[in-house]
Formats: structure tokens, sequence, C-alpha cells
């Protein structure tokens, strides 16, 4: 689904991601550990272009969208992702931080195609084959009740339906952070990057969005996760990759990964963590 | 004191019988106007050039961008709104030949000069909202000026509205500027007054207050809305 080609990135002078080589099937749980600087997170980073790749390509459903001129906010709908700081929105309520992106993106097309309807007698003229208007089926109305619907039920499965109307900043660390996966949901993405979610959270809640993601990995969603609980690296990825100072230095499935290192800094990297 | 009372008899005279609460129900209206809508115009502009001033500047058309925006705002803080006021009236107008009323080019002017103060508030504003948020925006698809729109301005706007009513109550009382281009602001009303009864003591005294009484009221008012907006905050 994302295949990651020679993927490079420089801050001025500072080499950070040095030809990163890596294929993300559908359904895979990648997880991702190395030391801090390692590059990790600007790996994770660069696949949604949040840090635009100094060189490489990263081919996601065929579309190479590393390449600046691909419009990538279109790609960044199937591509959600969680933050270590949360990023809820917080001048909008738990519902509306939930329904803004499906609301404003659908009526944005549907914008689109009743423009491009309204001006289709026009441009026919200018046309051999004549084009036929598309059929709008849909309303404002009618997507932001299906939104509406869709985020009452996705916070319904969390069990945070009371927790609809209020603001994020009422809201504890693991709330929040369940909330933030919860809104990339909404999109339903075809692949979710998770940026240390579990980082700024208090020990307490780091269980309660673990358990969110597990359920998440056991319905099939595609996941790129990087963080430093191996104990959830272990159990729930099918690969895992150690990168350092900008590079793989080791990947493979986490029986292997965990039981039998080969690389020496990987080793030492465990020896310190586990 | 049988002078001043003499004194307030004399203005309460010219204000009432000579028809000069007209004049000074005028100059309200246009002191008014002309702040009001000098700041509306000014949030417009103020808020656009700051958009543009925080675009990442990795490509020409940004740089150009903010390239003009700098030459605009150092344009105006640059110079006295009185020269601004007097250039336009007497300078560009007839270099382009075009006619307005001095009302006309004091909102404009207004406008345009609270412009470039406001920018650089605003830009100060957005800087001040975690670059989270636009990272959550952008991660969720929305393009840089929707996520500017739907969710950076609105926190930014929360953190200066303080700082906005200032801006406002200098306006407000910037306005008594506007009589050099022939605008009949409450200045020129109490003037007039003055000019009528020849006493000019109590007629200035009550236009201080009547600033004084404008200046309390937006106050008043901007704490208000600020209460109203601090909803999403963890205080309330």
């Amino acid at each position: 689904m994302i295949d990651v080609i020679n993927l490079e990135k420089q801050f001025g002078e500072n080499k950070v991601l040095n030809g990163i080589n890596v294929t993300i099937e559908k359904g895979d749980i990648m997880v991702v550990i190395g030391p801090s600087g390692s590059g990790k997170s600007t790996f994770l980073r660069c696949l949604n272009c949040m840090e635009d790749p100094t060189g490489g390509q990263i081919i996601f459903n065929g579309v190479d969208i590393a390449d600046p001129k691909v419009d990538i906010n279109i790609h960044r709908r199937h591509m959600g992702m969680v933050f270590q700081h949360f990023n809820l929105f917080n001048n909008k309520t738990v519902l509306q931080n939930i329904m803004l992106a499906p609301v404003y993106v659908q009526c944005q097309d549907l914008r689109r195609a009743k423009r491009q309807n309204f001006f289709l007698p026009f441009t026919n003229l200018f046309r051999k084959e004549k084009r036929e208007k598309a059929a709008i089926a849909t309303t404002a109305a009618k997507i932001t009740a299906q939104a509406r619907e869709n985020a009452l039920s996705l916070l319904r499965r969390i069990g945070m339906e009371d927790k609809a109307n209020v603001y994020p900043s009422t809201l504890s660390g693991g709330q929040k952070q369940r909330i933030a996966i919860v809104r990339s949901l909404a999109m339903n993405p075809d692949v979710i990057l998770f940026d240390e979610p579990t980082s700024a959270l208090d020990p307490e809640m780091v269980g309660e969005v673990l358990d969110l993601m597990k359920a998440l990995a056991a319905e099939g969603m595609t996941m790129v996760i990087v963080t430093h609980e191996m104990g959830f690296a272990r159990e729930v990825a099918n690969k895992v990759l150690f990168i350092d100072e900008g590079q793989i230095l080791e990947s493979g499935t986490p029986e292997e990964f965990f039981g039998n290192p080969k690389n020496p800094r990987l080793r030492d990297f465990l020896s310190k963590v586990l | 004191m049988g002078n001043l009372s003499q004194k307030i008899d004399k203005f309460i005279e010219s204000f009432i019988d000579y028809n000069g609460y007209v004049k000074v129900v005028e100059g309200l209206k246009n002191t008014l106007l002309i702040a009001v809508l000098g700041l509306v115009i000014g949030i417009v502009i103020g808020t656009l050039i700051a958009t543009v001033r925080v675009i990442p500047k990795y490509k020409r058309l940004p740089k150009v961008l903010n390239g003009i925006c700098s030459f605009y705002v150092a344009l105006f803080r640059g110079t006295p709104m009185v020269v601004q006021l007097l250039v336009v009236y007497y300078v560009l107008l007839p270099i382009l030949d075009v006619h307005f009323t001095g009302l006309q080019v004091s909102i404009l002017v207004f406008g345009l000069n609270s412009g470039a103060y406001i920018s650089e508030i605003m830009r100060g504003g957005i800087l001040s909202v975690d670059p989270g948020q636009m990272e959550g925006g952008r991660a969720v698809g929305l393009s840089f000026g929707t996520a500017m729109r739907k969710i950076v301005i609105p926190q930014a706007v929360k953190n200066i509205l303080p700082t906005m009513g200032n801006e406002f109550i200098t306006l407000i009382k910037e306005t008594s500027v506007v009589s050099f281009v022939g605008a009949a602001d409450l200045y020129v009303a109490f003037n007039y007054i003055g000019s009528s009864s020849y006493e000019f003591m109590v007629p200035y005294l009550v236009m201080a207050m009547i600033y004084i009484a404008l200046v309390l009221i937006i106050s008043l008012g901007i704490k208000l809305m600020e209460r109203s907006l601090g909803k999403s905050d963890r205080r309330h």
C-alpha cells in the first residue's frame, strides 16, 4: 500500500533520513523503534508529507506523494495521523473535532460537483463529446447528519458519548488521545500513522489508548506506529523496524526481532530498554 | 464659580437652542462610523497580511507577496495618520481624478492604517497558537488556508482580543484629526458650538467626557466578548 523508496530528509546541513526503503502492505501493523534523535519520528512525518522529503519517493496507492506537484490534501484524507500531543482543535467541541474534516471535505466535493454541473452547458459548447450532468444525491444537511451519526457511533464505541459537547481542555490525556484516534478514524483512512501516541500520557492512561489501538489492529486497520512501548510492539506488531542515524538497521517479525537481534546497535538498545 | 455657571448656561443655550446637539449627534455618528468601518477594513486587511506573512516561504509566490506586505506595513506604520489623510485627500485623489468626500477618505485611510497595525497584532496571535493545531488540521486533509480559517485564526483572535480592543480605542481617539480633510467628527461639532458662542471651556470639557465614555463602553464590551469566547478554556 505504501512503498517508500530511498527516502531522504535533510534539515539544512543535518541529514536526518539516509535512504529508507520499506514496504507497508495492507493490514500491516508496523512498529518503528529507535533511540531518540534517530529519525523515526521524521520518517513517520515524511510518510504523509508533514515534513517534505528532500529525496526519494513515497508511493501511496499508486501515486508518488513526495512529488510537490501532487495535491497532498487529497491523499492525507486516506492517511490518518495521531500525534504525541494529541493536537485536538481547542476551539471546537469533541463532536465538532470529529465531524469537522469529513463534513468540510464532503461539502467541498459537493460544491465542486454543483459548480461543474452549473457550467456544464457552457463547457459542453466547446466539447465534441457532450457530457452528462453528474448526479448529486446528497445535500449539505445530509452530509452533516451522516457525519454526526458516524461521530456519535465512534464516540459510543470508546464509551465517551457523554463527552460529545465538551471542549478538549476539560479532558484527560488518555481521553484526548482516544478522541484524536477517533478523529482520524472518522475519515475512513486506509492507514493511520501514530507518532509516539502514549509518550505524553500518565502511566495509568497508557493502557486505555493501547487497548483502542489493539482493537483497531484486530479489525485489520493498517497502522504505522512509532513508540517506546516494547511490550505493545511484541504483542501487536507483525513487523518491527529499528532505525538509527537515519537508516533501517534491522527489520523483521517481532519474534526474531526481539528474540534474536543481529545488529549490535539493536542489541545494545534492547538491553537498555527491556 | 458664578463665571462657570454662566459658561454652562451659555453652552446649554447654544447646545439646545441653536441646534448644537444636531451637530454633536452628527459628529458622534461620523466618529463611530470612521472607527468601526476602519476597524472592520483593518481586520480584513490585517488578517490577510498576517496569513501571508506566516506561510512557509519555500515558493516564489509567498516570497513576493511577503515583500509587498512588508512594504505596506512599513509605509503605513512609518507615517502619521494626519499625513496619510492629507496625502490621500490632497495628492492621491487629484492625481487619480476621483472624488471622495472627506468622510469616505477618512474611512479608507483609517482602514488601511489599522490594517497595518492589526496585521502585526494578528501575526503575533497566529504565532502564539500551538503549531500542533495547524498540523492536526493538515493531517486530516484540510488545506493550509482552511486550517488557518477554521482552526488557527479563531484561536488567534481569542488571544489578541484585548490588544484588538486597544487598537479600536486608538482608532476612536485618532478620529479627532479627520477635520484636516473636512470630515465632521465630534471635534468639529464642539468646535462649532464653541466658536458660535465664543466660549470653548465647557464644550471641550464635554467633548473629553464623551470620548472617555465611549472608551469605557468599548472596554466593557470587549470584556464581555472575552468572557463569551473563553468557553473553550479550562476556566469557565
